[in-house]
């Protein structure tokens, strides 16, 4: 039972952020992108200028068939890095990525290591 | 005149503190168990200056008195009373003031409630919680006074931040320092314990109410702030990672991983070293949230007004405070060799702390790391919600399901006798989830994988209640915050799942139709109020297929004091959903931008919230009771 | 084994708070001033006169040209109209102006009250282009070469300083 509890939440783990739908949701992407000309905003909550724009020429990015990850990468080309919410899997950020799985996965083995511990003492 | 008053005030109350600790260290060398009447005196002293000192600084406010900085940079004798109180600690030097009171206020209130308690421990912790409210003192006095004076007087101040003047915000920082400040008490009683090698349950029983007071409080604190966001910002969210929010949630993280393990040590004696570690680690996550925030170093939607000569001075402090602990800790550490069962509650709680330090430290790598990059190569990057999101989601259907089974188990003992029980209660929350995907057609793996699991909670919860309710032995504050939980989550997926969000740009007079929905847009309207004017939009949304109709009024308001803009939603709230709509004009143009949403089951969010303290509070009254 | 955890952990901590120590001294408001250096492509400039378009082969006969969006709503825009009279006084610089989401009448009566600094002027009425240079308010003004590469990048109005820096960079061929 026990195991299999373990099994579970490692394919969870692993799998399951990697599965969401292939349709291009262009609120999201709106959502992910930072207003530069607004505190802390995203460009699908403002209606600055600069958002106004921004939201034109997603929607052609979409319309000429570009992936999200594509525009994301169209937009960090143009404006820096800053402007993705989302911050690309790549040398710099991958520690970042990394970090909290292994975070997860030592936790883990530090709670199986007390088991161990008892048994040998048994 | 006050300026003065408010400054000997200050003064005298570190004056307190610095007799507090040399008496108690006098105390400490005699050999009598009883504390000096003296010293209790004196803390009592203490917090009523302190008070009288923070209602001087009320007063200022309420009367204008242009004549303290603080004043006239944050009020305006139009504003209405409440914001006018509010204002006090609605900026930084105020709100350091309500940091010190707490931190007064705690230590008067430890000090005389642990009377069950060794002297040595008890006049420990007295000193280093004013240590820290010295820390604090020298700070308000030498870098951020509230009651610096200015000349000439100014005839009106520069008024509070509209978005600010609201009821929300003006409970937001008390209820929210209660929680993190609050927490200073069981670091400072930590470290006494440290020093003074009090290391069994007895230490358990005399910070556990603490813990859960600052726990409930956070958690209130917290949920005012999302409250606030949600209808005040105008953007239909009411949680947006940001990094002064995460740094709210990190100590609550520490916060809820301490009070469970606090359980363990309470009952078996087990985790000690590990509780006290978590007991410094709160408070150090408090501090240092307050210097991300205060220091300016983060970008944020909640700026205050950022110095770096503050920065430099937290900074130091919580080095102080982070270095201090760990010497005297590392010292003190022995290794102790634990027996646990994998099928005990020690195990489980042991789950919890284990998924509770997955989500701090991702959450703390998350806010951190745009500040490394920068520092270190000089590229600065974001991390917002979709990091959050797909971290943190997936691994609380694991969370959630832990949750569930942990309570059913019994101390020590290596059983599962309730296999077949909690397979059923897998089917049954399958089944439901797949109920409500059918009757709304959405479908993504992973949000029915948290629904599924968060309604496998909330039965097995429910499962327990009965039965505990037959044995009568109910633990009444466990369940109902379990089960609050598993409703907080469930009610986030299905208001993630299903909101629906549509941006248009219309003029007067304009209709729009989009799903089952239609927009009309009748008219604008131009209104003068007291301390602002407001263009009032009318719409009406209705639902074609139910044929149900709501006029909804968002406005755009000119503030005067200071001169801003803001965008007031229009929310039409019932139990099933939100109407959520916000009007602003685009310039240059005859077009408003209207945003409309549709956010199911939102009031639902806050009311599961709401019963997760209740169980907090219920927990504490039985505590105190049993005491 | 107690002890390298330890040491690792202090050293961490002691990192991490030499880093804040490092950020409280730096400026955090973000500004795409230093992305400079990255090539421009895929442009396709509307005139504002006639039916023409001004593309990437056009930009290539010129040594340096210097992209300036404007608008007549602008105020700024107005503050820095002298120093582009200015800079167009100089042989070896083109100079392109992008109206920027502005009425065409306007945008004429602007010129004439002030001047034509632009050896060209498109009209960007969306928007749209601007994206496509990485602006994200006006008046912004880029400084590209003959490989296409931004070298310069000004957010905000040209005041004297930048006037001189820019001619030193196009005299310094």
């Amino acid at each position: 039972m026990k195991i299999k509890i373990y099994i579970l939440t490692i394919i969870f783990i692993f799998n399951i952020s990697h599965i969401f739908g292939k349709d291009i949701d262009k609120n999201l992407i709106y959502k992910n992108l930072r207003c530069l000309v607004c505190q802390g905003q995203s460009i699908s909550d403002s209606n600055s200028d600069f958002a106004q724009t921004v939201k034109l020429v997603v929607n052609d990015l979409i319309k000429q068939g570009k992936s999200e990850d594509e525009i994301y990468s169209f937009m960090a080309d143009k404006y820096g890095e800053w402007i993705v919410y989302k911050p690309q899997l790549n040398k710099q950020n991958f520690i970042l990525w990394l970090f909290p799985y292994v975070i997860l996965v030592s936790g883990g083995l530090i709670i199986l290591y007390q088991f161990r511990k008892k048994r040998e003492k048994t | 005149m006050l300026s003065n008053l408010g400054n000997l005030l200050l003064f005298l109350s570190a004056f307190l503190s610095l007799s507090l600790i040399y008496f108690s260290f006098q105390c400490l060398k005699e050999s009598q168990e009883l504390i000096h009447s003296k010293i209790f005196q004196i803390s009592l002293v203490q917090s009523t200056v302190i008070l009288a000192c923070f209602f001087t600084l009320i007063a200022a406010f309420i009367i204008s008195d242009f004549s303290l900085i603080n004043v006239y940079q944050n009020s305006h004798s139009a504003k209405p009373l409440l914001y006018k109180i509010s204002g006090t600690w609605g900026n930084h030097e105020g709100s350091l003031m309500l940091w010190v009171i707490i931190l007064v206020i705690f230590s008067f209130l430890f000090l005389i409630k642990n009377k069950l308690h060794p002297k040595k421990f008890r006049l420990y912790t007295l000193i280093f919680q004013n240590i820290i409210i010295l820390g604090f003192l020298f700070f308000i006095l030498f870098n951020s006074n509230p009651f610096t004076s200015i000349s000439p007087v100014p005839k009106e101040g520069l008024g509070l931040n509209p978005i600010l003047q609201d009821p929300a915000l003006a409970i937001h920082p008390p209820l929210l320092y209660l929680g993190f400040v609050g927490s200073s008490i069981y670091f400072s009683a930590a470290m006494a314990a440290l020093i003074t090698d009090y290391s069994d349950k007895s230490f358990a029983l005399s910070i556990k109410n603490w813990v859960l007071i600052s726990w409930v409080f956070q958690t209130l604190g917290i949920l005012v702030g999302s409250i606030w966001a949600y209808y005040e910002l105008g953007w239909g969210g009411f949680w947006f990672w940001d990094p002064v929010e995460n740094a709210s949630l990190l100590p609550w993280f520490a916060m809820t991983a301490l009070f469970h393990s606090l359980i363990v040590l309470e009952k078996r004696n087990l985790f000690y070293f590990w509780v006290i570690i978590l007991c410094l680690m709160t408070f150090i996550l408090s501090v240092t949230g307050t210097f991300l925030v205060r220091s300016g170093i983060l970008n944020s939607v909640h700026t205050f007004a950022s110095d770096p000569g503050r920065g430099i001075y937290i900074l130091s402090f919580l080095s102080l405070l982070i270095f201090g602990s760990i010497f005297l800790f590392f010292k003190k550490y022995c290794a102790k060799n634990y027996s646990i069962n994998s099928n005990s509650k020690e195990t489980f709680v042991l789950i919890n702390n284990w998924f509770m330090m997955f989500y701090l430290l991702t959450i703390l790598i998350g806010t951190l790391y745009p500040i490394f990059t920068d520092a270190l190569t000089d590229s600065k990057i974001s991390v917002g919600p979709p990091f959050y999101n797909a971290v943190i989601f997936p691994v609380v259907v694991a969370f959630l399901i832990f949750m569930a089974v942990g309570p059913n188990t019994k101390w020590i003992k290596n059983r599962f006798d309730n296999l077949i029980n909690l397979i059923i209660i897998a089917v049954v929350a399958i089944a439901i989830n797949f109920a409500i995907f059918y009757f709304f057609k959405s479908y993504t793996i992973l949000s029915n994988l948290i629904i599924i699991s968060s309604l496998f909670l909330i039965i097995s919860s429910l499962n327990d209640l009965i039965k505990s309710i037959k044995k009568s032995n109910i633990d009444l504050a466990r369940i109902i915050s379990h089960i609050s939980f598993g409703f907080l989550v469930f009610f986030i997926g299905l208001n993630h799942n299903f909101s629906i969000e549509r941006d248009l740009n219309m003029r007067v007079g304009e209709t729009k139709k989009f799903h089952n929905y239609q927009i009309k847009f009748k008219n604008l309207k131009l209104k003068d109020y007291d301390n602002y004017k407001a263009i009032i939009g009318n719409l009406e949304v209705e639902n074609i297929k139910l044929g149900d109709k709501k006029t909804l009024n968002p406005e755009i308001r000119i503030y005067e004091n200071p001169r801003t803009l803001t965008y007031e939603a229009a929310i039409k709230t019932n139990f099933i959903k939100d109407y959520y709509l916000t009007m602003s004009n685009i310039d240059r143009s005859e077009f408003y931008n209207i945003k409309f949403q549709k956010k199911p089951m939102m009031i639902w969010i806050w009311i599961s919230v709401l019963f997760l303290t209740l169980g907090g509070f219920l927990r504490i009254f039985k505590n105190a009771k049993n005491n | 084994m107690q002890r390298i955890i330890k040491f690792t952990f202090i050293l961490i901590l002691i990192f991490t708070i030499g880093i804040f120590y490092l950020s409280l001294k730096k400026d955090n408001n973000y500004s795409t001033v230093n992305l400079v250096g990255k090539k421009i492509h895929n442009v396709k400039l509307e005139s504002f006169e006639e039916d023409k378009l001004f593309t990437l082969e056009d930009l290539k006969k010129n040594n340096f040209t210097l992209i300036n969006f404007w608008a007549s709503w602008c105020a700024p825009c107005r503050a820095e109209h002298p120093i582009l009279m200015n800079l167009n006084k100089t042989q070896k610089l083109k100079m392109v102006g992008v109206n920027f989401k502005d009425k065409k009448k306007n945008a004429e009566s602007f010129l004439n009250d002030l001047g034509n600094p632009y050896d060209f002027i498109a009209r960007d009425e969306l928007g749209k282009q601007s994206i496509n240079f990485g602006i994200y308010g006006i008046p912004e003004t880029i400084l590209i070469n003959k490989e296409l590469l931004i070298i310069k990048k000004y957010v905000g109005p040209l005041n004297k300083q930048d006037y001189y820096k820019i001619l030193e960079i196009v005299s310094n061929l």
